[in-house]
């Protein structure tokens, strides 16, 4: 392993790939700031220029790094103007973007930045350490579990988003599941809900209902409530860009613990950067001390560094599978492991004994990216905090502007950017009745592979018998339902303490 | 009735009609062969139907207590004339516009339009700065997408192209 890895370092620290990872930091980093350009799509466009520079280890090293730039990138939309573009920094605005409008937005950019470094660095570590023997658990989990798997991630943010209304946050979360089911499904092969509509045939766009959710409503706030704008968010004051002694204690152990997690939920194929980041967010805050778990949601760096960790040691883990068993767990590793297969490399079992330089390189570029990427965005996060000092008046029209683009680029469809409008309208009306949006999100997000894994383990059990067949899956949703009912046991009681309190006086 | 009541029936209705779709026409489709299958494309609708239509009796029959703690709207409906709804009216009917426009009026120029008016609708008067950025940025975007990226973004207006 030693050789392998001084092979990898020597490869990686060479003059010109060092230039690599610098420019593929950059145009990630840039580029993923745009709503709607994701880590997939980004990697898509490099692959021609990553091909034609000819040398696997210089092309994949390229790839990192603008894999690592894309996904800091996006957490930068998330939390500098409440826009996720990719569903994996959902989580991220959660907390991101109520730390910008307490006027902490470099803050916020920073924790983002140190969390994703750790995470990745840590999760590179960890690959590098046990990715021959994680291959082979990750084959153990079936759909059964996948689908059990979700149930609890979804359960476990409808239990926390609601600030205490569990009602409401599951039925946002239902209303997610019924959006998910619109379109043609990749299991029947035949339009459902699409009332004749034939701009719904291929479902929602995800892009389109995130800026929905979060980008427009934050928006349309800004422009019915100007004293909002004001209150400190927009001022572009950035003179608390330094993390307190007492956040960086609060935080390090939450980015061991997500780092760890977040590497873990990566190496099952099919789960990846998105559940890790909501399941990340949801069990730092049920594990938090409870004068904490009241500012999630209203600006914990807690709530930001968890989601931030675990995306990114997911994003590492995901290349287990890869690495090792040639599976792509997620769509951007499919969309490398095509740029690995046009440069002649065969990732699977034997690419460790075959090729040893391509995967050391490989991972080593990773840990180079994240290094290269933190020393990059740090000197930069004032400028790119300083968005937030245009003036209202601009900023609330190039808000809505890239809204706009982000849901046409993905679809060039114009009817997605009505329905831009629709949902927004809807999401506004939601948040001033205090409904919560983000189960909705993850409830579409989730919905469509839900419903996949659901329908083949019925199809495979020959009916609902896989749920006591398989422990694990029972396990599971036990949890699912324990993370749900007790919330509302422990509400009870709380009344039930006061009522007496009350009584008693 | 507080609006979050009000919601909580017009998605009970939703899901009745969700429901009633899942339950009474989708499997009338269904070609013989799949009617074997454990799974139909009906039945995952079906349960969140039900699940939806419950949780959401739930909250129109106000089982749900709001806890102590709970946070305060963000809207003080109290302060609603305060608000700037028209303007917020008026940038929705932009956008729409704008989505109307994008095809025959081309990128640039309905991108410039939307983003000079809906300025000047919040109250921008430096028309020599705003112009300039705006096609600044409606240029730049378009280079970026089109040019760099290779996703196609028609330019012009279309009997120009």
């Amino acid at each position: 392993m030693l050789d392998g890895i001084w092979v990898g370092l020597s490869t990686a620290f060479s003059f010109s790939n060092l230039l690599m990872v610098i420019g593929g930091c950059l145009i990630g980093t840039f580029i993923g700031m745009l709503p709607g350009l994701g880590p997939m799509s980004i990697i898509a466009i490099m692959i021609p220029v990553a091909i034609s520079i000819g040398d696997p280890s210089a092309a994949l090293i390229l790839l990192a790094g603008v894999y690592y730039g894309a996904i800091f990138g996006g957490s930068t939309s998330s939390i500098l103007i409440n826009a996720p573009g990719v569903a994996s920094t959902v989580a991220t605005s959660f907390d991101g973007y109520p730390l910008t409008r307490q006027g902490k937005a470099g803050k916020a950019l920073t924790v983002a930045a140190i969390s994703s470094f750790a995470g990745g660095s840590i999760g590179a570590i960890l690959l590098m350490i046990f990715a021959p023997a994680l291959a082979s658990v990750a084959l153990l989990f079936h759909s059964a579990e996948y689908f059990a798997l979700m149930v609890v991630g979804l359960s476990a943010i409808a239990a926390f988003a609601g600030s205490g209304q569990v009602g409401k946050a599951l039925l946002m979360t239902l209303v997610g599941l019924m959006m998910a089911t619109v379109g043609e499904g990749a299991l029947f092969n035949q339009p459902r809900f699409t009332m004749g509509i034939l701009d719904l045939q291929s479902g929602f766009g995800f892009i389109t209902l995130a800026m929905a959710m979060f980008a427009l409503p934050e928006a349309l706030f800004l422009v019915l409530d100007p004293s909002r704008s004001n209150s400190g968010g927009s001022s572009g004051d950035i003179k608390d860009l330094r993390i307190t002694k007492e956040e960086a204690k609060k935080i390090t152990p939450v980015i061991g613990r997500q780092s760890i997690q977040g590497f873990l939920i990566g190496v099952l194929p099919g789960a990846g950067a998105t559940i890790a980041s909501f399941l990340g967010y949801a069990v730092e805050r049920n594990i938090a001390p409870k004068e904490e778990q009241k500012e999630f949601g209203k600006g914990s760096v807690k709530g930001l560094a968890a989601p931030e960790a675990a995306n990114n040691a997911a994003c590492t883990g995901s290349f287990v599978p890869l690495l090792t068993l040639g599976i792509p767990g997620s769509g951007t590793t499919a969309i490398l492991l095509g740029a690995l297969i046009a440069l002649n490399v065969s990732p699977g079992p034997r690419l460790m004994v075959d090729q040893p330089e391509i995967f050391w390189s490989v991972i080593i570029s990773m840990y180079v990216g994240n290094v290269i990427l933190l020393i990059l965005n740090l000197p930069l996060i004032p400028y790119i905090a300083k968005v937030l000092a245009v003036p209202r008046n601009f900023l609330i029209p190039f808000i809505l502007f890239f809204t706009l683009m982000g849901a046409y680029i993905g679809q060039n469809n114009a009817t997605e950017l009505l329905m831009l409008v629709g949902f927004g309208v809807c999401a506004t009306l939601l948040r001033f009745a205090n409904y919560p949006l983000a189960p909705l999100l993850i409830g579409f997000i989730l919905g469509s592979m839900l419903e996949d894994n659901f329908s083949r383990s019925m199809q495979l059990y020959d009916g609902i018998g896989f749920i006591l067949e398989r422990p694990m899956t029972m396990g599971l949703l036990v949890l699912a339902v324990v993370l749900v009912v007790l919330p509302l046991i422990r509400a009870r009681r709380v009344r039930k303490q006061e009522l007496q309190a009350a009584e008693s006086d | 009735m507080a609006l979050d009541r009000w919601i909580a029936l017009v998605i009970l209705a939703v899901s009745l009609m969700y429901g009633y779709t899942a339950f009474f026409m989708m499997d009338a489709g269904l070609p013989p062969f799949m009617r074997f299958n454990p799974i139909w494309p009906s039945t995952f609708p079906k349960i969140i139907a039900v699940g939806a239509a419950i949780t959401s009796l739930v909250i129109l029959l106000g089982f749900e207590k709001k806890p102590a703690d709970a946070d305060e709207g963000e809207i003080d409906f109290s302060r609603l004339g305060d608000y700037n709804i028209g303007q917020a009216v008026f940038l929705l009917v932009l956008m729409v516009a704008y989505a109307l426009l994008l095809r025959p009026a081309g990128f640039l120029l309905s991108t410039l339009l939307f983003l000079v008016v809906a300025a000047a609708l919040l109250g921008e008067r430096r028309f020599y700065i705003l112009v300039p950025v705006a096609a600044a940025a409606a240029g730049g975007v378009w280079y970026l997408v089109q040019q760099t990226l290779g996703i196609y973004l028609s330019p012009l207006p279309t009997f120009l192209s």
